[in-house]
């Protein structure tokens, strides 16, 4: 474990971002934190966590898949890819390091996605440990330690230093990069930090909220629950807390004419939306409550069965805070687990 | 601390549902701090009793979920309907989207509804409850041993700053005393942005709109937008999209939307609550309707049921086509 102060951090980020494109979470004018890229001075923000996920990163909200040009009869291919370049996104959150994980398992499977690997490949994950949770964090529902997050380095602030800890050769890299910066130390500091993080993650109100009534193979015992109704009763079908949410990771493709031939893209789509999955045939699923429904089934039982037992909910607690009518996946665990 | 409690209400729901005038409450249900309270429809009494809830968050418009909620049942739904709330019942009878027969509207007073925002950056996160019983909030932190005592005015919503009525335009019954149009400053915010060069504004507004992220929160809260099948949402339309593909569109989806609404937005300022990006959506609408009051004399949407907008009604006053044009010159 190496640690630099505080004092000197602005130095550290400077000589990270002197190869590679940095990113970090920074308080926007309104308020919030915004993943940002470091400029010299760029200071680093206070808050818990960020509006948007780092998820952006890797799966944007848009991006070009490919272009077709027509002239005449003859129609051309472009392929849009370009090389990614080096970047490290600082300041990732347990919860949202996690959140990797899940979609690892989505776009690295066969057949792998090019955009997204790429990303992954190009990209270093610098995690901080979170020492001041929210009422709407519950990660260690998920078992993720808040106190400990993963990424390719991990970083732990205490109130004059930064601790950091290389958890991959991509992350020994980084370390490497900023040796000279950086002093050798024990962990005892994060060690006491680690502890009384813990004790907080206990009294949090949502510190009770477990996933034992959920898990593959639980979809003939979920799925039809009288439950769903009331649960999905006010739910306006905006696409909020999938947009927020740093594990949903469906999209649609889409083509725009551009007169002259074609942009074909991807965007992020949301399960709340009617049309959303409409095919041939029309919708699966005509009502919000069914929507709904698939949300979270799929984040608890659907995922889960297919991948060896992982839920793709981090925690996080954005869809809590950001919910237009407050309902969100506490509540549908608490409900449907019996409260 | 609002005038009416909980207990009235409930006392007063559970009457109804016993004598039969009504079958179905909407009202707000409690949540997990306090704060985060859902809109929901009651049927019966032990369910009232346990999540029924009025506080200080309880925000949401209600008057959207009657064109959904009237739909289909037996019997009549009340609803509570805060000053604001009854503009929009009104503006959506003169639209016919809901059936006025199926509704028992119940007016309540409102002293203004708490923004959480605004009460974390006072109070820090860890919240782990607010009582809004007594004439301060008393915001509980899992960081503090003792509450934290609030004033309400410090975190009004920005909405409830400018409140433009205490008065409520429709009602059944009416609990506690109506209250009167207030003279708010809620144009102030649009006259700040119209004395901005054109290039100021516009910088403003782009750093305001780049931030969308297209959840089409605001257009499914507003009680303005009823469509069945958003002309967005419909791959019909053409113009169906799910995400802010490119700067131009995160623009237009948001004017375009005002302009849709023009004339019928009540100024509820639902919009802005929703966003999760913090958007001043309402400033937007509050343009326009700026703009009517100038333009055609003061006009407030759903202020009486059936009238008509400026937009929509013609007559021998009204600005000419030049006129505008000219307008549109000086402002820029």
């Amino acid at each position: 474990m190496r640690k630099c102060s505080l004092n000197s951090l602005q130095s550290v980020f400077g000589k990270i971002a002197s190869s590679a494109l940095l990113y970090l979470p920074v308080d926007s004018a309104d308020g919030r934190a915004v993943f940002s890229k470091w400029d010299d001075g760029t200071p680093l923000s206070n808050a818990l966590n960020t509006v948007r996920s780092p998820k952006d990163f890797f799966f944007p909200q848009t991006e070009d898949l490919m272009r077709f040009k027509t002239e005449g009869k003859s129609i051309e291919v472009i392929d849009v890819r370009e090389e990614t370049e080096d970047f490290v996104v600082f300041g990732v959150r347990a919860c949202d390091v996690k959140s990797f994980d899940i979609l690892d398992r989505v776009f690295l499977a066969e057949p792998r996605d090019s955009y997204y690997a790429s990303r992954r490949d190009h990209g270093v994950i610098v995690s901080l440990a979170c020492t001041r949770p929210s009422e709407t964090c519950f990660c260690s529902t998920f078992g993720i330690d808040a106190a400990s997050p993963a990424g390719d380095v991990s970083c732990w602030k205490t109130e004059s230093e930064m601790f950091w800890q290389a958890n991959t050769e991509k992350g020994e890299a980084l370390i490497k990069k900023i040796e000279e910066l950086t002093e050798e130390c024990s962990d005892e500091a994060v060690k006491e930090q680690q502890e009384k993080t813990a004790r907080i993650m206990k009294k949090l109100p949502l510190a009770g909220l477990n996933t034992d009534a959920f898990g593959g193979g639980k979809t003939e015992e979920l799925f039809d629950r009288p439950e769903w109704t009331e649960l999905s009763e006010a739910c306006l079908g905006c696409g909020t807390c999938t947009f927020v949410c740093p594990t949903c990771q469906c999209y649609d493709i889409k083509d725009f004419n551009t007169g002259n031939g074609v942009i074909r893209y991807r965007c992020w789509d949301s399960c709340m939306y009617s049309e959303f999955t409409k095919m041939a045939h029309g919708n699966n699923r005509l009502s919000q409550k069914e929507r709904f429904r698939q949300r979270f089934m799929h984040k608890l039982v659907y995922y889960p069965e297919n991948n060896d037992g992982l839920f793709s909910c981090v925690g996080c607690g954005r869809c809590l805070s950001k919910c237009p009518i407050s309902m969100n996946i506490a509540k549908v665990m608490k409900k449907l687990g019996g409260e | 601390m609002q005038k009416i409690t909980k207990e009235q209400l409930t006392e007063k729901a559970v009457s109804l549902l016993r004598d039969g005038t009504v079958t179905h409450v909407l009202g707000w249900s409690a949540g997990e701090f306090d704060y985060d309270i859902t809109p929901a429809v009651f049927s019966d009494e032990a369910s009232l009793r346990k999540s029924f809830v009025w506080n200080d968050f309880c925000g949401a418009n209600f008057s959207k979920y009657l064109v959904s909620k009237t739909r289909g049942i037996e019997g009549k739904l009340l609803v509570f309907l805060k000053p604001c709330d009854t503009y929009s019942f009104n503006q959506l009878l003169t639209e016919h989207r809901f059936d006025r027969e199926k509704v028992y509207a119940i007016g309540i007073p409102c002293e203004g509804m708490a923004d959480i925002d605004k009460v974390k950056a006072i109070c820090g996160d860890g919240i782990s409850s607010v009582n809004c019983d007594g004439e301060k909030l008393l915001v509980q932190s899992i960081y503090e041993d003792a509450p934290i005592s609030v004033s309400p005015s410090d975190v009004l919503a920005e909405r409830c700053v400018n409140c433009k009525s205490k008065k409520h335009v429709a009602y059944d019954e009416l609990m506690g005393e109506d209250g009167d149009v207030l003279d708010s400053a809620r144009f102030d915010e649009v006259s700040r942005i119209e004395a901005m060069s054109p290039d100021e504004r516009f910088l403003f507004w782009q750093n305001e709109l780049s931030r969308c992220i297209r959840c089409n929160a605001c257009r499914d809260a507003c009680p303005a937008c009823t469509c069945e099948v958003c002309v967005f949402n419909n791959p019909r339309s053409g113009v169906e999209n799910k995400s802010p593909a490119n700067n131009f569109e995160e623009q237009m989806f948001h004017i375009i939307r005002a302009f849709h609404v023009a004339g019928r937005c009540t100024d509820c300022g639902e919009c802005s609550r929703v966003c999760p990006q913090n958007i001043p959506l309402h400033l937007l609408n509050r343009k326009f309707i700026k703009e009517m009051n100038e333009c055609y004399g003061e006009y407030q949407a759903g202020e009486t049921v059936g009238s008509k907008s400026p937009l929509t009604d013609y007559t021998l006053e009204d600005l000419e086509p030049g006129e505008v044009f000219d307008r549109g010159d000086i402002n820029a």
